[in-house]
């Protein structure tokens, strides 16, 4: 016996078989977020100056720039899948949501890509 | 096949907020402050690897007292978001889903939030 709605079998619409997926993604990338947020909320309140200097020597440090560029890809990831839910709530109509989403999407790319690329610039000295 | 005189649940609006409701809501919005603040975090890397002029526009813009208020926000909206993360994935255990075991700890992530917050401020200081 099948527990779909005579709606659901009409219009043909199943899951989109990557729920759990989105789910378990968004806990992977909250307990990565749980030790590189608390090491980079540790290593900001240490810093001595924020000067320009002092900014390079923190991000050109390896350590630094490896547990940077692990924070950027795992914050970019979780901030994407939350802003998703959130637009999905909120934005209704169909072409609003498909827009938004895709804008969020590029959005995250653009800023995260932005942020490797400067580390990397300044990890290696370029 | 609409039918207005049908009777409705309570809304929103009828119930007194209790604090569970309050912090599920302030992990959202928290959440997306964070998002807002990645592009700060992004263009902090990007302006330091631009260079010193670039740089010193971002912390000339930081040290205002609006970006003052924003980080002290940020860094809220961060120890906040983790620590009422931390509940979440408890909760996805299976356990403390009782009210009473959901009410305390809202109270208990609440305190833990103001305190880191103001620790972190207190080391950054």
């Amino acid at each position: 016996m099948s527990l779909r709605s005579p709606l659901g079998r009409v219009l043909g619409l199943g899951t989109a078989k990557d729920g759990t997926s989105h789910w378990w993604g968004q806990r992977v990338s909250a307990v990565a977020l749980l030790l590189l947020g608390l090491w980079f909320a540790f290593s900001l309140a240490t810093m001595d100056s924020f000067s320009h200097s002092a900014a390079v020597a923190f991000v050109a440090s390896p350590m630094n720039s490896l547990l940077l560029l692990l924070l950027i890809v795992a914050m970019g990831y979780h901030s994407y899948l939350g802003v998703q839910v959130v637009l999905e709530d909120y934005v209704h109509a169909p072409g609003l949501k498909l827009v938004s989403l895709l804008l969020s999407r590029f959005a995250h790319i653009f800023f995260a890509v932005a942020a490797i690329f400067a580390i990397l610039k300044i990890g290696l000295g370029a | 096949m609409s039918n207005i005189d049908r009777p409705l649940s309570p809304h929103l609006s009828i119930y007194r907020w209790p604090i569970t409701m309050a912090l599920s809501i302030l992990h959202r919005a928290t959440g997306i402050a964070m998002s807002v603040g990645f592009i700060v975090l992004a263009a902090w890397l990007f302006d330091i690897a631009s260079g010193p002029e670039t740089y010193a526009v971002f912390l000339k813009y930081m040290d205002t007292l609006i970006g003052k208020l924003l980080l002290i926000g940020w860094s809220f909206a961060f120890f906040y978001h983790l620590s009422n993360g931390v509940r979440h994935l408890y909760w996805d255990t299976g356990r403390g889903l009782e009210k009473e075991q959901a009410t305390r700890s809202a109270w208990l992530v609440l305190a833990a939030a103001i305190v880191l917050t103001a620790v972190f401020w207190w080391v950054a200081s």
